[in-house]
């Protein structure tokens, strides 16, 4: 895989107070991601080259990848592949970095969505609307210790267009 | 290519009547704006100021007022000489109550390709937002040093 074709088509960037430790494991722990994001368990195997999975509360392994840059607390880079049929082969590969950085008594933690190739803004609107929710829950569970919960509808937008390039969509 | 414009989403555990005051009275500006002070009457067409240590560093005039719902202003920056040369751009912030909690969208744009001032204000609205979010959670602000606005006028 050549990095250098992937550019950043989705970035935000969030200031939480917390620790990186803690951010990084509320990213990276199954226990914590249950709760600010919609139900979804994080797991990731914690070393470079091993899985990543993002399963839905129904069991199902919803998003399947691989650790692609590991170093805790600061920068962790998975292939971020949602698994419906066709989606991968269609899009390409997506990659999801998260940079972990100390801001004063803050952690300044910025999530960029890469790509290998142009994305229409219907196809990335999925994961634009999707992010500022967990990572809004995620700054709230750390810093108030409960995450609220935000009920997404489906990104109407994207599933369309995902229709329209004939990936089949569940 | 995309747009010249800064889009970015928050959800806040407040009411809209609470986050419209937060983002309209200098007493919360102060606390997460990185001190920075709001003037303005909030009517359509009068001036707005952003005020840092009593300087203004930016200024315009209110474009939509709809408390507590949507909030817009004109924004032209003053105080760096390589940002002032640019046009006058513009902030609007959408309030939305969404279930239990409120989502605020602020749009700034208005900027031209390649624009520094978008670089910069990139940078720093998602630190002003953030400590927005937790002024209003929590009762406290983050404690993020002033550097983070200034991390350069480039956008990551």
């Amino acid at each position: 895989m050549n990095l250098d074709q992937f550019k950043p088509l989705t970035v935000y960037t969030i200031y939480i107070a917390s620790t990186p430790e803690k951010v990084w494991e509320a990213l990276t722990s199954a226990e914590f991601s249950r709760k600010y994001f919609s139900g979804f368990a994080v797991e990731v195997e914690p070393k470079l080259g091993g899985t990543f999975n993002v399963r839905a509360p129904d069991g199902s392994e919803h998003i399947s990848g691989e650790v692609f840059e590991y170093d805790p607390p600061r920068k962790l880079t998975v292939t971020w592949n949602v698994n419906w049929p066709d989606l991968v082969e269609k899009l390409g590969t997506t990659l999801v970095t998260y940079e972990i950085e100390p801001a004063g008594e803050a952690v300044r933690l910025t999530m960029s969505e890469r790509h290998d190739r142009h994305l229409s803004d219907d196809i990335l609107s999925g994961g634009r609307t999707g992010w500022p929710a967990i990572l809004s829950g995620l700054k709230s569970l750390l810093e108030t210790g409960k995450a609220p919960q935000i009920k997404m509808s489906p990104p109407m937008k994207m599933l369309e267009a995902l229709k329209a390039m004939a990936i089949r969509t569940p | 290519m995309a747009r010249p414009e800064f889009v970015y989403v928050t959800y806040i555990e407040t009411t809209p009547e609470k986050l419209w005051d937060a983002l309209t009275k200098s007493e919360f500006t102060k606390q997460y704006w990185f001190g920075a002070e709001v003037r303005s009457d909030w009517k359509v067409g009068s001036p707005f100021a952003l005020l840092l240590d009593g300087e203004t560093t930016d200024s315009g005039e209110i474009l939509e007022a709809d408390p507590p719902r949507r909030l817009s202003y004109s924004f032209k920056h003053q105080k760096f000489e390589e940002l002032r040369g640019e046009p006058i751009s513009r902030v609007v912030f959408t309030i939305e109550p969404f279930g239990a909690l409120v989502r605020l969208t602020v749009l700034h744009d208005g900027f031209v390709e390649g624009s520094k001032y978008l670089g910069a204000v990139s940078n720093g609205w998602p630190a002003i937002l953030s400590g927005l979010k937790s002024l209003l959670e929590r009762g406290k602000v983050l404690a993020i040093p002033r550097a983070a606005l200034n991390k350069g006028f480039d956008a990551k």
